[in-house]
């Protein structure tokens, strides 16, 4: 619709228009040793070497997966909202796949949270779901607005402004975060003011170390699901292109 | 100057738009008393005056939200978009000016509404107006930015409440916290922040989303 150029080189001027495969630093096939080795460890911590609970019991195993599920997933939407400055800033021609492919990883692991917590919730208090978890409520209006980042890329012809339009939508997410754990924490006030608070055993020891490893774990888990999502992406770009070379 | 001379032109040209087809205001009208008569029969009887308060927000963002699904209308329609973006003077500017004019817009329905939620259920005090005025702003700040989004997707009209009502969720509930608590400083304050950073965020970014 409104094709108009910023005075700027569009972005793929060049004869093969498949973004230009990025070197890295590590090989895949490295990556998902690591990832396997490092989630096999964090299990075999997580089941037979952290303590039990005193206060919740076996169910409270479930944290070192929820908590580091959390945090990679805020990486994720990071990662995919740093691609999208990068976009928008440098006009970087790989960004705006890589913005997409950070947002998808981070959406994925924001369900695993909002499953994990629900199943936490359930053994811990009884209910699927409790309002009162500020952490499971953040999840879900971030949930619901990457689940609109999603419609909203499907429902642009692939292209300049789709990647535009993709980009600052994901700018939003990183401002909205902050916002709506804000504004969710003072919603307590007036919703609920019963407030769970978690005191458990002093955050030492084995369960320093197990958290640290699952987290590490989760964390190459999903970069490396990123990068096998990304060579997929961008091995069906070059198809496509040569298609329509061939056509 | 001539920043808010492109402003006010942009402004002057949809209120007048409005002013001779009347296809935005009145709508808005009617659909927020219909929803208001629907909320009487969706409350059981010896529900408490919190939940009517809850539910004016809801019809309030509802209500925006139908003008803001109007608001890019005549330019899709007219094929107008390439001429405001061409128009030698800053994008943003056409982002201010959509949003002052759906803001006025949605102050008139208010200035209708609230009365008349204040004759079907209760009264309203001057915190909640206070409130109201906040979330106006960012209100109509993200929801025409995002309906700027929407009006070129082919979902259009499907897409722009799944965009909005989650970067909406936070007006409603500093609203819906300054109309029922007690000592409503901290919500107000939110509300302001909200206002604030996404206006800045909306008015440099706008940019992007018109050009390619």
């Amino acid at each position: 619709m409104w094709r108009l150029s910023r005075g700027r080189e569009p972005l793929q001027n060049c004869d093969n228009c498949a973004p230009v495969e990025r070197s890295y630093r590590i090989p895949l096939p490295a990556l998902a040793v690591a990832s396997l080795v490092l989630v096999t460890t964090a299990l075999a911590l997580v089941f037979f070497v952290a303590p039990t609970d005193a206060d919740q019991g076996f169910s409270q195993r479930i944290f070192y997966f929820h908590v580091s599920i959390a945090f990679t997933a805020y990486l994720c939407f990071g990662l995919g909202a740093w691609k999208a400055l990068l976009h928008l800033w440098k006009r970087d021609p790989n960004a705006d796949l890589e913005s997409y492919v950070g947002i998808h990883q981070g959406v994925i692991f924001g369900s695993l949270v909002l499953l994990t917590g629900s199943i936490w919730a359930r053994i811990s208090w009884g209910h699927w779901w409790l309002w009162s978890e500020n952490q499971l409520v953040l999840f879900l209006v971030l949930f619901l607005f990457y689940a609109a980042y999603f419609m909203l890329r499907f429902s642009v012809d692939a292209g300049p402004q789709r990647a535009n339009l993709c980009a600052v939508y994901a700018l939003f997410g990183v401002v909205l975060i902050p916002v709506s754990f804000l504004a969710i924490r003072l919603a307590q006030r007036f919703i609920h003011p019963i407030v769970f608070t978690r005191h458990g055993a002093a955050f030492g020891g084995w369960i320093m170390v197990t958290y640290l490893v699952s987290q590490a774990a989760m964390i190459v888990l999903a970069y490396t699901l990123y990068r096998v999502e990304l060579s997929g992406k961008r091995l069906d770009a070059r198809l496509r292109e040569l298609r329509r070379a061939f056509a | 100057m001539s920043y808010f001379a492109d402003v006010r032109a942009l402004l002057r040209k949809d209120l007048l738009l409005e002013l001779r087809a009347r296809d935005t205001l009145p709508a808005m009208l009617l659909f927020v008393v219909a929803v208001f008569v629907v909320f009487h029969f969706s409350l059981p009887d010896r529900s408490s005056d919190r939940a009517a308060g809850g539910l004016l927000w809801v019809a309030i963002v509802f209500t925006a939200l139908l003008g803001l699904g109007r608001a890019f209308v005549p330019e899709r329609e007219q094929r107008m978009f390439d001429g405001l973006v061409l128009a030698p003077s800053d994008r943003s500017a056409i982002w201010l000016a959509k949003s002052l004019a759906t803001l006025a817009f949605l102050a008139l329905a208010e200035a209708v509404a609230l009365p008349v939620f204040a004759l079907f259920f209760h009264g309203i005090d001057g915190t909640t107006v206070a409130a109201f005025a906040l979330a106006d702003v960012g209100i109509c700040a993200v929801g025409t930015f995002v309906g700027a989004m929407a009006v070129v997707t082919r979902a259009r009209d499907l897409l722009l409440p799944l965009l909005f009502l989650p970067l909406a969720i936070p007006i409603l509930i500093g609203g819906v916290g300054a109309s029922v608590v007690a000592s409503p400083a901290r919500y107000l304050a939110f509300l302001a922040l909200y206002d604030v950073i996404f206006v800045l965020v909306c008015w440099a970014s706008f940019e992007y989303v018109v050009t390619e």
